[in-house]
């Protein structure tokens, strides 16, 4: 499947979705690097948001905007100091209407 | 700017930061409780399965006005492949009591029902307020936090880390470590809108019956991984999820996955014409008992998911949420009760009374299970859901095979796919693993 494709379905699903975006202060931070690892380069396709993708020089950058805070990118890449995570301000990023 | 200083603040409100507030509030604690979310429940996912009996012990008139979806009459357990599913099934009219012992819920709502209840018992509730340090004394206990609001930090006698499975203040402060990837599942989920005649219809179900299916097979992808569909009074909630350190290692898409399960013949039909309204994406404990970390330690206890406390094998985590927030709760009151500091060695009474519960009994008893299926998810999740639905299909298919021909192709087929001892040996270790 085209990455066109995944992305719009993702993005149709997201956009069921209320978030309240904090502008300007993006809660998650990929750190500048030449190459990315092996799971910083997984979460372009296991980000359940799809916040991760690769630029055309191969690198991995993140859009944090539709994160659902689920965590799975810090568990892979946090330690490594690779991406840095922290939780939207208060009240701000993904609020679930049903949970 | 907090000036009062509390007997307890409790970092979370979702299902075990609200049972601890809630237990140490209505017994006169003077407690804080601070949720990042717009509201209590809007940072909370979950299926929903909630247990009524955990529930009872903390809010025993629970049912007068708690928002309960369907009562469970009947599980479904399948085992797929692609265009398959073999099935075991329970139902009883016996779940249709006075009391019933499980209900879907939808959590959005119901965490705002039990945070109402833990505000009415005296608790001061303030949302969308991040917690971002613990602030410790020079002798190193946890006397206090800071948040994201203005002013200094709020100081407590203890603070009860519920802060959920990515809870970053414990990690951080050192108290714990992070999960590893093969602790934790990641799963998603839709909503599923229907009329109620609808899902009653199609789920042979009468009022507020409810009904859930819980699938493993092909549809992980050979990952270790569970999907369920739970049924609510009016929608449907439908999700999958796999370990993330498979989903590492596949590099597959939750979502795919997902729109895959949705569209397998034995579930489509079930949720045709539906409207989807959510999205979400939640991570869940999966390490069991091996991988709970230390809970407590000098002004601090950890309770719920951020102590890894889930049952994995029986899809149970909200009760054991509820459950170690609840003793958590009455240990505290005990300890102040006898006028004793929080420090550590008197918070191991928290660990001293959750090691009796069910919470730690049911984790220790399968202790083992989760490195089994890790190791053996390609056996688990694809080789045997293949196998099983060729053996069914064998069975049922007349086409002028002898049946003893029939027979020996099945078991020739295991037999190729697993040999002999790959069989002994699987059914050995999960025997033990289960025991």
């Amino acid at each position: 499947m085209t990455m066109a494709v995944t992305k719009l379905r993702v993005e149709e699903k997201l956009y069921q979705n209320r978030y309240l975006v904090d502008p300007g202060r993006p809660h998650i931070k990929v750190r500048p690097h030449e190459r990315p690892s092996a799971n910083l380069l997984a979460l372009t396709h296991i980000c359940p948001a799809k916040c991760y993708e690769l630029n055309d020089k191969g690198q991995v950058e993140t859009t944090s905007d539709g994160c659902m805070e689920c965590g799975t990118c810090r568990v892979l890449c946090e330690a490594s100091g690779e991406i840095v995570w922290n939780y939207p301000r208060g009240g701000f990023g993904v609020l679930f209407k049903f949970g | 700017m907090i000036e009062q200083e509390f007997d307890a603040i409790v970092v979370g409100a979702g299902m075990s930061g609200n049972a601890a507030a809630y237990t140490m509030a209505s017994q006169g604690l003077t407690v804080l409780q601070l949720e990042r979310g717009e509201y209590p429940g809007s940072k909370n996912v979950q299926g929903a399965i909630m247990y009524a009996d955990m529930l009872e012990q903390i809010i025993p008139d629970f049912r007068d006005d708690a928002p309960l979806e369907r009562h469970l009459v009947e599980q479904r357990f399948w085992v797929m492949d692609d265009t398959s599913h073999t099935g075991m099934q329970y139902r009883s009219d016996d779940f249709n009591e006075a009391k019933p012992n499980r209900y879907t819920i939808i959590r959005a709502q119901f965490d705002k029902w039990f945070s109402r209840k833990v505000r009415q018992a005296g608790a001061t509730v303030l949302c969308e307020t991040t917690v971002t340090e613990l602030v410790r004394s020079a002798s190193g206990k946890v006397i206090g936090v800071r948040t994201d609001r203005a002013g200094g930090p709020i100081y407590a006698d203890v603070v009860v880390l519920a802060e959920g499975v990515n809870g970053l203040l414990g990690t951080r402060a050192g108290l714990r470590k992070m999960p590893k990837p093969e602790s934790v599942a990641l799963a998603v989920k839709e909503m599923h809108f229907l009329p109620d005649e609808v899902i009653e219809q199609r789920f042979g179900l009468q009022g507020d019956e409810g009904c859930v299916i819980e699938a493993a097979g092909t549809i992980s992808r050979s990952m270790a991984g569970l999907a369920f569909l739970y049924t609510n009074k009016e929608s449907i909630s439908l999700g999958i999820g796999c370990l993330v350190s498979d989903f590492a290692q596949t590099m597959e898409s939750p979502y795919v996955l997902l729109d895959n399960f949705k569209n397998h013949p034995s579930i489509r039909p079930l949720i045709a014409g539906s409207e989807v309204k959510e999205y979400s994406a939640h991570l869940i404990p999966e390490g069991g008992y091996k991988a709970i970390p230390q809970l407590f330690g000098d002004g601090w206890v950890a309770v719920g998911d951020a102590a890894q406390l889930n049952n994995a094998i029986h899809r149970e985590g909200s009760n054991l949420a509820m459950t170690s927030g609840r003793i958590a709760g009455e240990a505290i009151i005990e300890i102040k009760g006898r006028n004793q500091p929080m420090i550590r060695r008197n918070l191991a009474l928290y660990k001293t009374m959750l090691d009796k519960s069910f919470v730690v009994k049911d984790l220790m008893k399968y202790k083992d299970m989760p490195a089994l299926i890790h190791t053996n998810s390609r056996n688990f999740f694809m080789t045997y859901p293949q196998l099983m639905s060729q053996a069914a299909q064998n069975f049922m298919r007349v086409d002028g095979t002898p049946k003893i021909e029939k027979e020996k192709a099945t078991t020739a087929a295991f037999i190729r796919a697993r040999s002999r001892w790959g069989l002994i040996s699987d059914v050995v270790r999960l025997a033990l693993a289960w025991r």
